[in-house]
């Protein structure tokens, strides 16, 4: 018995343009155990989102095609699965938030009608039983007066409230696996932490696996056991939380967490400093030869122009994409 | 929703007395004597004068505004001056061929471009797609009056399976008379599905890729609700806007399909108003013809709020 929940093996997503071949996700792979939170984190146009996709298969097809891989589920291969297989684990099983609640929502439906729609194609309910488990559900999400507030339309929430509505439609099925593309992106702080641990609280409430996508750290910290850190549609490291922040191996890792503003800065009546990693993520159109970071990373060297590296182990469940591993005497004194 | 009626309705009355007052005014500044054509030109000034009072033409502007207005919303009609009877019958009879007429072609046209712009759009540039924008372009590029009588080649000569013009009418044979519409109908419908199911597919196609379309799949719904339950009442409102300009047109007649089809309706009896200088009938329609197009936009804007509660906060 595999006890794993969801695997990712060797996937690559791309997308043809008339411009070139896009490589959004260029071989990735990980894996969630029941009940564990993973946070995918990278810059912005990395590649988390269509990951993402495609395992609930939404990817936009043209111009996306999954090119290889393998993505199970309970150890079912999804990409295997035909349209209609896929869909009754949609919604059911795995549930997917997004980043916009201000689109996200149909802007014409009755949110009532949108959070018990999946109750109805999963469960069979009737249009009354599913209405009564829906109004329950926001009342859940803390969603005040929710059984006056089942014939709203989303332009008469605010945007926390939409999430929240968002939340108690992922959750109606009590699926095994959440995905929550930046849940909280948009959202503005305050609201921000209260999103976060409602999803904790559910969490742990049913017990589900959450795939939380994100590019800020600090959420990742609040939320997640175990991280994996994607670049430019690979993974380049990934370990666990505590490791992670602690002895961060790859350079990029590295920016990262010296980008993220620290309470510290801000006590100390200094404006937060922002250290941002130099450069530009390279082109997904181009052919790199070496690493992938190579143009940004300030301790390059030879090898990494030349050769892509491999995941290299660095501890218990901690991998990383970089040739340091090999070349330790390489690492120059850190700025 | 009550309150957006309301001012809508307010709008409409507005707008319709406007109307009234630009038709009123354009056809008075026009030039021609009533009495005069009535009479014919051996008539005494005296017998003029005294038709003319009696039509009411010695008065002034307000004053013959004001009369034919009040006799209006009192449900009397002047006289038309070739047919003695009164215009209001000449209208009612014709908006009988007429009316059926619009509403059969726009019925036809949705019943066509609803799902053939549905299917384009889900199947962006394969064939399918690709063949039905060249039907449009197709139909975009056809007169209808030639598509019309294409029609009667087929189906009435060639098939024999509808007369090949003419009106019973409803009273004699209703199920004859309903026949007689259907060819013109579908002329008429098919031309205009042609903008119709280009605009259906590009709506839709902007309305699929939109994130709560992605929702909707997330949540495991069937295509099917999605396109129809979710996508598609986005993407109507372009589709009614156009919809309704094409039925208040309709409904001002469609003279040339008329003409083809010897259909007595309200394109020819206004063309033979204008030809007999007959000013109370060609006055009342073109009356009638503003309101209609006035009334159907009031409809649509009523229709708008129905599908998206987002307007009437507006
Ligand atoms: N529908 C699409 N058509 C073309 N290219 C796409 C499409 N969707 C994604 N891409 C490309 O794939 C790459 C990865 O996009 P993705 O949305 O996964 O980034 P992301 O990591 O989620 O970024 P963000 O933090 O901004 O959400 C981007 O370079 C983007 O241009
Ligand atoms: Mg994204």
């Amino acid at each position: 018995m595999d006890p794993k929940l969801l695997t990712i093996e060797a996937l690559s997503v791309h997308f043809h343009l008339p411009e070139g071949v896009a490589r959004a996700v260029d071989g990735i792979g990980f894996d969630l155990q029941p009940g564990e939170t993973l946070g995918l984190v990278g810059e912005s146009g990395c590649g988390k989102s269509v990951t993402a996709l495609s395992i609930l298969g939404l990817v936009q097809s043209p111009p996306g095609r999954i090119e290889a891989g393998r993505i199970l589920f309970e150890s079912r291969n999804l990409l295997r699965l035909d349209a209609e297989g896929l869909r009754r684990i949609r919604g059911r099983d795995i549930s997917m938030i997004f980043q916009e609640p201000m689109t996200s929502l149909n802007p014409v439906l009755p949110i009532g009608r949108q959070v018990a729609e999946p109750l109805m194609v999963h469960k069979a309910l009737s249009r009354s039983e599913a209405m009564a488990e829906a109004a329950a559900w926001l009342d859940h999400v803390k969603i005040p007066a929710a059984r006056k507030r089942l014939d709203d339309y989303p332009h008469q929430l605010s945007g926390g409230m939409r999430q929240r509505v968002m939340i108690a439609m992922a959750m109606v099925c009590r699926p095994k696996l959440l995905i929550a593309d930046e849940p909280t992106t948009a959202l503005d702080v305050t609201i921000q932490a209260q999103i976060l641990s409602l999803m904790l609280m559910l969490k742990s409430e049913l017990n589900m696996s959450v795939l939380l996508i994100t590019h800020d750290l600090g959420v990742v910290a609040q939320m997640a056991s175990r991280v994996v850190v994607m670049y430019a549609g690979q993974v380049v490291e990934e370990g666990r939380m505590t490791d992670m922040f602690d002895q961060p191996f790859h350079p990029y890792t590295r920016g990262l967490l010296k980008s993220m503003p620290r309470l510290g800065d801000r006590r100390a009546g200094r404006p937060p400093r922002l250290n941002e990693i130099p450069g530009t993520v390279p082109s997904l159109i181009e052919a790199v030869s070496g690493c992938r970071f190579a143009g940004r990373c300030p301790h390059v060297f030879d090898v990494c122009r030349k050769q892509q590296p491999d995941l290299f182990k660095i501890g218990a469940g901690q991998r990383a994409r970089c040739w340091l591993k090999r070349y330790p005497d390489r690492r120059k004194p850190d700025a | 929703m009550i309150r957006y009626l309301i001012k809508k309705l307010i709008t409409l009355l507005i707008l319709l007395g406007l109307v009234s007052i630009t038709v009123f005014a354009v056809l008075f500044v026009l030039p021609g004597d009533p009495a005069q054509i009535i009479l014919g030109i051996n008539a005494t000034p005296e017998s003029l004068a005294t038709l003319r009072a009696e039509l009411g033409l010695d008065k002034s502007f307000m004053g013959q505004y004001a009369h034919w207005m009040g006799n209006l919303l009192l449900g009397q009609s002047q006289q038309s001056i070739h047919y003695k009877m009164p215009v209001y019958e000449l209208i009612r009879d014709s908006l009988a061929v007429t009316g059926p007429l619009a509403l059969l072609a726009m019925l036809f046209a949705l019943a066509i471009s609803l799902p053939f712009g549905i299917y384009a759009a889900r199947h962006q540039n394969q064939a399918g797609d690709v063949v039905v924008m060249v039907c449009t372009q197709l139909g975009l590029a056809t007169p209808e009056f030639w598509f019309g009588i294409l029609l009667t080649l087929l189906f009435s000569v060639q098939l024999g399976w509808f007369s090949a013009g003419g009106f019973p009418g409803w009273s004699t044979d209703c199920w004859g008379s309903l026949k007689a519409l259907l060819l013109p109908a579908f002329a008429l419908g098919v031309i205009r599905a042609s903008i119709l199911t280009r605009l259906t597919r590009s709506s839709m196609l902007e309305v699929l890729s939109e994130d709560y379309v992605r929702t909707a799949r997330a949540k495991g719904l069937k295509e099917r609700t999605v396109v129809y339950g979710h996508a598609l009442r986005n993407a109507l409102a372009p589709v009614l806007t156009i919809m309704g300009l094409q039925l208040g047109q309709l409904l001002a007649g469609a003279i040339i399909i008329e003409n083809v089809f010897f259909l007595p309706g309200l394109g020819r009896l206004v063309f033979n108003a204008i030809g007999q200088r007959d000013l109370p009938v060609v006055r009342d329609i073109v009356l009638f013809m503003a309101a209609a197009v006035v009334v159907v936009n009031f409809l649509v804007d009523i229709a708008y709020a129905v599908i998206d509660p987002r307007i009437q906060l507006e």
